[in-house]
């Protein structure tokens, strides 16, 4: 099976994504997460104005068949939250990178970003 | 130490299934997504293959009286044919493992030392007891002096579930017979595909369905020959806990939760008018009373009850435990299993379910969740 990894997003080895735009950072995680997990039932998020550091928890996903903590990318203040996860998380399954976002975040060192893999090892990684 | 492997654990990987561990065995728990798997099963039909469940046949002139004294319901109330649900138990009345006693007919595939006239006796024991089960079988028959032959034929045997209001038709059609007129609970021989299964209406889905006692060595005809959804044990699960059938190991566990048959919701599988290891125990369980009792609840908010979870009363004080839950996939609910003091197991009593360190609003509520 051939998963999508998009060229311009960042990643963790724990499989959560980051998209860089002006210092505004989208997170998420990636379609081979999303298939790993199967069917998603619930998200629990941080609210906006709250902080995330680059490595630590900052949610949590829970699919029918198992919970896992969701690590951030990178560190900021959440700006944004995708409400519609918490009463259609399938969007997790269906558009990972896309309506499947989790949150937008304000970026306090976008050079954390450089730290992230590149999609070729991240492929590398799931491969 | 290696898992045990169904035998076709190569033919459900090319299916593009992903595995499990479970009672010692790698099976299948997902081929497409639980979701799908378990609409099937409510909408038309799934097979699962649970070669996990072990099969441990027991014949000769005194089965019926090991049998008997074994388990916790009447073996004798069974016709070549009949099948129940029973409970083995210990000394203490606790369960050790639940399981369905088939009395086997006279003759077929599965061949026993009974003779003419000798009741021959097939029960499946749940995945991981079916040593123990043999062992258990063997040591009180040596013990009790009984002329009875007991064989583990796991190893022989497959069996696979097929589920769903659109089973009886596929399994008609699939055997050289039509399975119309067995009624729940009964078995017989057919022939699916020109191989000779045992064929039970019996299942673990909360939907009308069959299993089938498949010999091993032609397993793959059988799965082939139904043209349905397969289901893995991630479905299994979700609509047994829709159904609010125990599970063995997580809603009762004769180490870590040990539980009577009344706690668990099942004392209707026992016989307290015949002989069984446990009946003492149970009688005076029963006269005693019970101080917990298995329930359902619902989540009332947002959050996914586990197998492990406080359940704690309005004033969160720790009341009892979650044995099992999960997203309802028909209901779209968050709804569980697990034990409360009787002074709660009303329908409609509020207590809290704690999800990591949160307490969520729930309610007891009958079970099944779902209309059967």
């Amino acid at each position: 099976m051939s998963f999508d990894v998009p060229d311009d997003h960042g990643y963790l080895e724990s499989h959560e994504w980051a998209h860089n735009d002006g210092g505004t950072v989208r997170i998420g995680i990636s379609d081979f997460a999303q298939d790993e997990l199967g069917d998603v039932v619930f998200v629990e998020l941080p609210d906006v104005g709250d902080t995330i550091s680059e490595g630590e928890e900052f949610g949590v996903i829970e699919s029918i068949k198992a919970v896992s903590d969701l690590y951030a990318p990178v560190s900021g203040e959440v700006t944004a939250v995708n409400e519609n996860l918490f009463d259609t998380p399938e969007l997790v399954n269906e558009d990972a990178f896309g309506d499947g976002w989790m949150l937008e975040v304000d970026a306090a060192d976008e050079s954390e970003l450089d730290d992230l893999m590149s999609a070729d090892e991240y492929r590398a990684q799931i491969e | 130490m290696s898992r045990r492997r169904p035998p076709l654990h190569a033919v459900h990987d090319d299916r593009g299934a992903s595995f499990t561990g479970f009672g010692g065995w790698e099976m299948p728990v997902e081929f497409d997504s639980i979701k799908t798997e378990h609409a099937a099963v409510r909408e038309s039909a799934g097979i699962f293959d649970v070669s996990h469940m072990g099969e441990i046949t027991v014949s000769g002139p005194d089965a019926t009286a090991l049998m008997q004294r074994l388990v916790t319901n009447d073996v004798t109330a069974l016709s070549p044919g009949d099948s129940q649900y029973a409970m083995i138990t210990d000394e203490d009345g606790s369960i050790i493992d639940d399981t369905v006693v088939y009395r086997l007919p006279d003759d077929g595939e599965i061949r026993t030392e009974s003779r003419a006239g000798e009741a021959s006796y097939l029960f499946v024991p749940n995945a991981g007891h079916d040593e123990e089960a043999y062992d258990r079988w063997t040591g009180y028959r040596d013990e009790w002096s009984l002329d009875a032959t007991v064989e583990n034929r796991t190893e022989e045997y497959g069996m696979f579930a097929v589920q769903g209001p659109d089973a009886e038709a596929l399994v008609s059609e699939a055997a050289d017979d039509e399975m119309t007129d067995l009624s729940r609970f009964e078995a017989r021989w057919a022939a699916v595909s020109g191989v000779e299964c045992w064929v039970a209406r019996t299942g673990y889905t909360g939907e009308d369905g069959f299993e089938l006692v498949v010999p091993q060595e032609s397993a793959e005809t059988v799965w082939a020959a139904f043209d349905c959804q397969p289901c893995g044990l991630g479905a299994r699960d979700t609509l047994r806990i829709e159904a609010g059938f125990l599970l063995s190991g997580q809603d009762f566990d004769q180490e870590e939760n040990r539980r009577n048959p009344y706690e668990a919701g099942a004392g209707f599988t026992v016989k307290l008018d015949t002989e069984f290891v446990g009946r003492d125990a149970l009688e005076r369980a029963k006269t005693d009373g019970v101080d917990e009792a298995f329930v359902g609840f619902e989540l009332t908010e947002r959050g996914v009850p586990r197998h492990g979870y406080d359940i704690t009363d309005t004033d969160g004080d720790v009341i009892g435990t979650v044995t099992s839950g999960t997203m309802s996939p028909t209901l779209d609910k968050p709804i569980g299993l697990g034990y409360v003091p009787v002074e709660y197991d009303d329908p409609g009593t509020d207590v809290r379910v704690v999800v990591r360190d949160r307490p969520k609003n729930a309610q007891i509520t009958n079970t099944p969740f779902i209309d059967q």
